[in-house]
């Protein structure tokens, strides 16, 4: 990539301390984002996507550490800024949405109460034109009756409305790269659809680049620009959605689109992946941490990792992609 | 405003036990406020003449055996009772709670300091410590408070600990912690307002219990002195007479007490439902 990238996370890679042994989450996980571009991060429970959320955002658990790598966002390197600047950075800049947004609003503060919040805090809003700005933001989310709304609690809202809600609080300051974690999981199917397209929709209008974090393929085929695939720690290949989805070269890749339901496909003929992740706190794990579920497997795979570079962006780790 | 004082009153209507305790509440407060005013006799004037008199039209709850009216005593005495209560409990609040929410939110350090004092004062017998306190410190009001403070202390951080470390990893803090508010603020601004519909009713039910102690405290001679006006000392003296015949010098005092612990542990669960915006539905 030419042009400077908006966030680029190189070599990443984390570990955590636990009393049964260091489990190595993630690493060697590197990818760029630029502005305005769409990322979609996909895999199974436990393959490492919301820890890399995390440690963009800087909020990993006490028991994790960083080990390797970097994580470069408008040029300042994010774990060894200060947690003043972070501070600073999260909210303005760095905006974050997640699941269960119900449990993510401070229950006992009137929705439009918390807006005003941020607003204040960080977009310099005078606290007397709060008010207003609020209610725009929520109006901006499409929340009908914003006036009335702002003076609801959490609790008096639907999900999909809490998840609205949560999009104008992470959005209210027009930041440059959104991390969404599984933002639709647990909201049904039409209301995912409309929040899915409410956030496109906005990022459009801002110019703002997201991380879209799902296990979801399909959601991320439909609005993501580029996707990379993640297992058990490593990202195994990052492509544009359009060619992943059309010549995934990756086993696992091409075993997880077979195995993502189509409206055609009837039930039994969906696949289903032998095996589970391997147990991440061995010593001895193999290079390539998807060889023990692989049909392609073969000696080499014992030996390195290679991250093959297949075309512009399309990139794969391993030894023998078809 | 307007909406508060409705939520107030839709609180009242819901739960008409929370009604009565409201009212006794108003009631001692009105004494506190204006009991000296409203005393029809001078607490401390004695008079021998009519000493020991049973209940009647001109003296209500009788007199005692200096012939002072026990009416007058009980509604002087109001104001002192809550003072040391409230003001012993604000401080119990103020200190527990906040150390039992830095404990329970940080973890670690913070926690087992806290958690070891919390379990130093709680391995004492509380009303023995209680009055080898204000035994040690001498024998004044301020001191009754330091000491009911103390020994009611351990609840609140309990209490405090074990919400906020409830809340230490719910969505909203990590919500509040990704749109770049430090933990100090977080602390402040999003674990103590969420955990204090719970405290309140703690708060309102180590009322009841501060003013037992005080009153227990004054009841065996440390404490307030006669022959200040106090329920405690008012049923200490009153005590030695209920064999002779002349119980109402124990009773009323007695009474007052019963009611005013019996008035906030009602209070409690009321308080919580105003505080909390999610009874508001």
């Amino acid at each position: 990539m030419s042009e400077v990238p908006l966030l680029a996370v190189d070599d990443l890679a984390v570990e955590f301390r636990t009393r049964s042994g260091t489990v190595r989450a993630l690493e060697r996980v590197g990818f760029a984002l630029a502005r305005g571009e769409t990322l979609g991060i996909v895999g199974e429970s436990g393959s490492g996507k919301s820890v890399t959320a995390f440690a963009i955002m800087g909020i990993l658990d006490a028991a994790a550490r960083v080990t390797a790598g970097s994580i470069v966002f408008g040029g300042l390197d994010l774990l060894t800024a200060s947690e003043r600047t972070l501070q600073e950075m999260r909210g303005r800049e760095l905006a974050m949405i997640f699941q269960n947004p119900r449990a993510a609003l401070n229950p006992i503060r009137p929705i439009g109460r918390q807006i005003e919040d941020i607003l204040i805090r960080h977009a310099n809003v005078l606290p007397a034109q709060a008010r207003i700005r609020a209610i725009e933001k929520l109006a901006a989310v499409n929340i009908a009756d914003p006036e009335r709304r702002a003076r609801a609690y959490p609790f008096e809202l639907s999900g999909g409305m809490c998840q609205r809600v949560m999009i104008a609080m992470a959005l209210a300051c027009s930041p440059a790269l959104l991390v969404a974690d599984e933002p639709t999981t647990g909201l049904d199917v039409t209301t995912q659809a409309v929040i899915m397209d409410l956030v496109a929709d906005l990022a459009r209008r801002e110019g703002m680049a997201s991380l879209l974090i799902t296990h979801d393929l399909g959601l991320a085929m439909d609005y993501c620009d580029s996707i990379a695939v993640m297992h058990a720690g490593h990202i195994v290949e990052v492509a544009p959605a359009a060619e992943l989805f059309r010549a995934p070269r990756h086993p696992y890749t091409q075993k997880l689109i077979a195995a993502t339901p189509r409206p055609a496909a009837r039930l039994g003929d969906l696949a289903a992946i032998p095996g589970g992740l391997p147990d991440l706190r061995r010593d001895d794990l193999p290079p390539c941490r998807y060889s023990a579920r692989c049909e392609r497997r073969g000696e080499m795979c014992d030996e390195t990792l290679p991250m093959i570079e297949i075309a512009a962006g399309h990139r794969v780790a391993c030894q023998y992609p078809q | 405003m307007t909406q508060s004082l409705r939520h107030i009153r839709y609180v009242l209507a819901a739960n008409p036990v929370t009604g009565i305790a409201f009212a006794l509440f108003l009631l001692l407060l009105l004494l506190a406020l204006f009991g000296p005013t409203l005393a029809p006799y001078d607490p401390l004037t004695s008079d021998t003449a009519s000493a020991l008199q049973a209940p009647s039209s001109r003296h209500w709850f009788g007199t005692d055996q200096l012939g002072r009216d026990i009416l007058s005593r009980i509604m002087v005495a109001t104001r002192l009772d809550l003072g040391i209560a409230g003001a012993s409990v604000v401080l119990a609040f103020a200190i527990g709670a906040l150390a039992g929410t830095a404990a329970g939110f940080f973890g670690g350090w913070t926690d087992r300091i806290v958690g070891r004092s919390v379990d130093t004062i709680m391995a004492f017998p509380l009303f023995v410590l209680a009055m080898g306190i204000v035994a040690a410190l001498g024998n004044t009001i301020v001191n009754i408070v330091y000491a009911t403070a103390i020994i009611n202390l351990p609840i609140y951080a309990r209490v405090a600990r074990s919400e906020a470390n409830i809340r230490r990893e719910a969505g909203y803090i990590e919500a509040a912690r990704l749109s770049g508010n430090g933990e100090a603020r977080i602390l402040l601004a999003y674990v103590v307002p969420n955990i204090l519909p719970i405290m309140m009713v703690q708060i309102s039910l180590t009322l009841g219990y501060a003013i037992l102690n005080a009153a227990g405290l004054s009841f065996i001679g440390l404490g307030v002195r006669p022959p200040t006006p106090e329920w405690g000392i008012m049923v200490a003296e009153g005590a030695s007479f209920i064999i002779s015949g002349e119980w109402w010098c124990a009773f009323f005092p007695g009474i007052a007490l019963m009611l005013a612990v019996f008035c906030f542990n009602l209070l409690g669960d009321g308080l919580r439902d105003i505080v909390d915006p999610r009874m508001r539905t």
